[in-house]
Order: structure tokens, then C-alpha cells, then sequence
């Protein structure tokens, strides 16, 4: 067995251990106080917890490629639930089929063929142009920059985004050849315990709303413990990543503020559609895009900081 | 075979392009037969409440369709009688035949039915008047339950004159079972109908 294989290895087995002890303290929370509201999403959103980390662990175990494909279906599902949330028309109808049809696959299949040079401007800088084209051809003048902008918008944040984390595949690290999985691997873990971690603090001390008129189960018990101490958990994690202790936990302590703004951006575009969730996809979370706001706003930035100071 | 095979392909497409949600809000996919009938805006609509039932309702349930439009070529024909066992009903009146005929004999076979009683592809954003033909049926067969099904975001799915549809997520609310009452006029039947699916597309 190769070393990162151990790694792994042993990341997957922390992974499976704390799940394993998740999902007993839900089962004895549901047998002592019985099975409240609170509780039982509690247990809904640990077992949307397992099928997740299964998925993500076949991908990983599968290789490179599906993990592409993999990120590429998770986008194609946020896509879809962005464009339902946000009222486009008719007008809208060629720049979404190009969106969904041709912008979507193109990035995935630029990021597969690692030519980082494009990968990175085309939904910024060609799809940008392109959309509004394309929504002109229709001929409808009303609401034009707006429809336009959502279109992009929906893109920039489900595509461009969230192909971000597969595009670590592509990175060439000095001494770290053959372990960019687990890049991607301490990027998730980061943003997703440090969700978890906000949740927990703000069920367990949360007083202080940060901003109610957003997002009422955000406090600052939460935000402070969340953050404190999933950067912890990052720094720890530095043995499956090119950086020092130090440096480990100065990025997750970055990648997990990106995270949070994330979310709370995030949570203001519902508001404006007055919805809860994006959509219904993960029993206990809500849609796929309310499980990766955070990573969203996360990936992009951890990329290119690791791509500029160790690629 | 090939029928089951071609209508698998097509609930996984369905669902795969729309996730196909069925909110059942005012009563349980049990096997009752049934009319579910719904508001019409696109070609894909009953196929899609049909790929959205349980397996179990859809084999008990044909979409009533326009005969002239699903009797053109040997693709509609297969597809609406194999795959859907659709019910083809005649839009143009003819002398001396009953256009219920063919709905009648699917409920007296025990089957259920997917109907669209504004009787035809709806553009507007209002719910146009209903036919008569929902209250001709709830009279003939009073013990079925008329249960009304609100599909939301089918016209975003593929907008008028266009083939390609478009990844939008869809749902299919199934409300409350209404039955014709006590002294209750045809008109006052179905513009009840219209109101409660109306109640149900606003989320009441």
C-alpha cells in the first residue's frame, strides 16, 4: 500500500468513527428524550451524513476521473435548483439551454483536461458575454440585465464555483505528487465540520443572533466556537496536506470565514425569493445547494492560495 | 418488453430532469381508483404526474389524451397506447357518439385516470373554465374519488415551441378528494373543482 493510499485510508476510518459516534449519541438522544422535531432532523442529517461521505469515499476510491463526474453531477443539481428558485422567463429559454447543455459539461471537461488557462476565464469572461447573446436572440428587452445576471450568477456559483474543487486534481504540488485527493478532502471536511461545529455551538450556547433578518440560527456563540474550533480541527489535519501546522490552520481558519460569508450570502438570495431551502434533494439539510453554500465561496479562494504559494 | 423498457427510460428521464416531487398534501398514494386532474400547460404534463406516482398507483392509472394529436405517427401511437395505456378521447364532436365513452369504459374497468379539464394546453397564467366532462364522470361513478393535482414549474420545463427541455425542478401537489354533492349543479361542481385546484396552486 502507498503512503497517501494509507492516508486515506486512515481519513476515511476518523471519518466512519466520528459518524459512528454521531449516530449513537442521535440513537440514545431519541430513546432518552424522545423523538422531538430537533432530534429527529438531528438523525436525518446524520444519515444524509453517511450516504455523503459513501459517495464521496466511492469517488475517491474510483479515481481522478470520478471524482469529475462526481462534482460535475453535484453542480449539474445545484444548477437546477438556483434556476428554479430564481423566475426566469421565456426569454431566458436559449441562454439556459446553453447554460445547462453546453457551459456546464465544457467547464467539467476543461478542468478534466487540466488546461488550467481556460478553465479558469471561460464561464467569467466567454460565458459571460455569450449569455447575454444568447438571451438578446429572444428578443425580449424586460428585466434584461436582471434575467441576464441570474443566469450568470447561477453559473459563476453552482459551476464555476464548485468546479473549483475537482480543478485541485490539477494542481502540480513540489513533494506532494499523487495526493491531491486529499486537498479535496481537507477542503470538505474543513467547510462541512465547521457547519456542523456552528450548528452544535449555536444549539448548545447560541444567544446572540449575528443577523437575524438573514438567517435566525446564526449567533455569534456559534460563528466564534464553529470557527475556533474547526480551524483547530484543520491545523490537525495538516499531516494529509502540503502545509505545516501552522499554515494548515491559518487556511482552514480562511476557508471556514469564506464559508460562513458564504452561507450568508447565500441565505440572502432565498430571502429575496422568500424560500427556507433551495430544494428537498438531502433528507434534513434541505436542497444540495444548502449543504454547499459554504463550499461555494470556500473552493474558489483555497485554490488559487494553494495554487499561488505551492503549486 | 420493449414498452416497459422505453416507459423506464422515460419516468428516469422525467425524474432526472425534473425530480418529479409528489407533495401528496390532502391524501395518501393508496391504490383508490381515482380522476386526478390537473392544470395543463405542456405536452410533458401528464407524463409527468404518471412518472411521479408510486409504481404500484401508475400501473392502475391512464392519462386521457386528445386522440387526433396521439393517433398522427407510428411513434405517438406506440407510445400512447403501449407505454401509457393512454385513454384517446375525440375533441371534435361527432354525430351520435358519446365522447365519454371511452373514460367511462376505463373506470368501469377499475382503472384510474389523469385528466386535464381545462381541455386544452393553457398559456395563461389563469386556470381557464373547466369542461363538463370531469362533473359527467364524478356523477357516473360517484363512489371515485376526483382528487385534484397542481403541477408547478411545467412551463418553465419546455416553454412554448420549443423541443429541448430545460432542468427545472417540478412539483406536483395532490390535494384533498372532492365529490359531487347533494343538489350540487354542474356549474357549481366544476367551478368548485377550479377553485380548490386555484386553493392548491397557491399553497392553501
Amino acid at each position: 500500500m502507498l503512503s497517501h493510499d494509507q492516508d486515506t485510508f486512515f481519513l476515511f476510518c476518523g471519518i466512519g468513527a466520528v459518524l459512528v459516534l454521531a449516530s449513537a449519541i442521535g440513537f440514545l438522544l431519541k430513546l432518552f428524550k424522545g423523538n422531538t422535531p430537533v432530534i429527529a432532523n438531528l438523525n436525518a442529517r446524520i444519515n444524509a451524513w453517511w450516504c455523503m461521505v459513501i459517495v464521496i469515499g466511492i469517488a475517491f476510491w474510483l479515481g481522478n476521473t470520478a471524482v469529475i463526474v462526481l462534482f460535475f453531477i453535484i453542480s449539474f443539481f445545484a444548477l437546477r435548483e438556483f434556476i428554479t428558485i430564481t423566475p426566469t422567463t421565456s426569454g431566458d429559454y436559449y441562454a439556459l439551454v446553453f447554460a445547462f447543455y453546453a457551459a456546464l459539461p465544457l467547464q467539467y471537461i476543461l478542468v478534466g483536461m487540466d488546461w488550467y488557462g481556460m478553465y479558469t476565464i471561460f464561464i467569467p469572461v466567454y460565458v459571460f458575454l455569450l449569455l447575454p447573446m444568447f438571451a438578446s436572440l429572444s428578443g425580449t428587452t424586460k428585466n434584461f440585465l436582471e434575467r441576464t445576471a441570474k443566469v450568470q450568477w447561477g453559473l459563476m456559483i453552482t459551476v464555476y464555483c464548485i468546479s473549483c474543487v475537482p480543478a485541485l486534481l490539477t494542481l502540480n504540488i513540489k513533494g506532494f505528487e499523487g495526493r491531491n485527493l486529499l486537498l479535496i478532502a481537507f477542503l470538505v471536511i474543513v467547510v462541512q465540520i465547521s457547519d456542523v461545529l456552528q450548528y452544535v455551538f449555536g444549539k448548545l450556547f447560541g444567544k446572540h443572533k449575528i443577523a437575524p433578518n438573514l438567517s435566525p440560527s446564526k449567533t455569534i456563540e456559534g460563528f466564534v466556537g464553529g470557527i475556533v474550533s474547526a480551524s483547530l480541527i484543520g491545523a490537525c489535519l495538516f499531516w494529509i496536506t502540503p502545509f505545516s501546522f501552522v499554515e494548515a490552520a491559518l487556511i482552514a481558519l480562511m476557508i471556514t470565514l469564506l464559508g460562513f460569508m458564504g452561507g450568508l450570502v447565500m441565505s440572502s438570495i432565498k430571502r429575496d425569493c422568500g424560500i427556507k431551502d433551495w430544494g428537498h434533494m438531502i433528507e434534513g439539510h434541505g436542497g444540495m445547494l444548502d449543504r454547499l453554500d459554504s463550499v461555494c465561496f470556500a473552493a474558489p479562494i483555497f485554490f488559487h492560495v494553494v495554487r499561488y504559494w505551492w503549486g | 418488453m420493449l414498452a416497459k423498457i422505453c416507459s423506464a427510460l422515460l419516468i428516469g428521464f422525467a425524474k432526472a430532469l425534473t425530480g418529479a416531487r409528489c407533495v401528496w398534501k390532502g391524501c395518501h398514494p393508496e391504490p383508490k381508483q381515482r380522476i386526478y386532474y390537473a392544470n395543463h400547460s405542456s405536452h410533458a404534463d401528464f407524463v409527468l404526474i404518471w412518472a411521479a406516482l408510486p409504481p404500484k398507483l401508475r400501473q392502475q392509472t391512464r392519462p386521457v389524451a386528445a386522440s387526433d394529436y396521439w393517433s398522427r405517427t407510428k411513434l405517438h401511437r406506440f407510445m400512447i397506447h403501449q407505454m401509457f395505456r393512454g385513454v384517446l378521447v375525440d375533441r371534435v364532436r361527432k354525430e351520435g357518439s358519446n365522447p365519454l365513452e371511452p373514460m367511462l369504459n376505463a373506470l368501469g374497468q377499475g382503472d384510474s385516470l389523469i385528466i386535464f379539464p381545462e381541455g386544452t394546453r393553457n398559456r395563461e397564467e389563469e386556470l381557464l373554465p373547466f369542461k363538463s366532462g370531469l362533473y359527467n364522470l364524478a356523477i357516473a361513478y360517484p363512489d371515485v374519488e376526483i382528487v385534484p393535482v397542481w403541477l408547478d414549474n411545467l412551463k418553465r420545463v419546455m416553454p412554448k415551441g420549443h423541443v429541448i427541455p430545460l432542468p427545472v425542478l417540478c412539483t406536483l401537489t395532490v390535494g384533498e378528494p372532492i365529490q359531487v354533492e347533494e343538489n350540487e349543479t354542474r356549474h357549481e361542481f366544476l367551478d368548485r373543482a377550479r377553485a380548490s385546484l386555484i386553493a392548491l396552486g397557491k399553497g392553501e
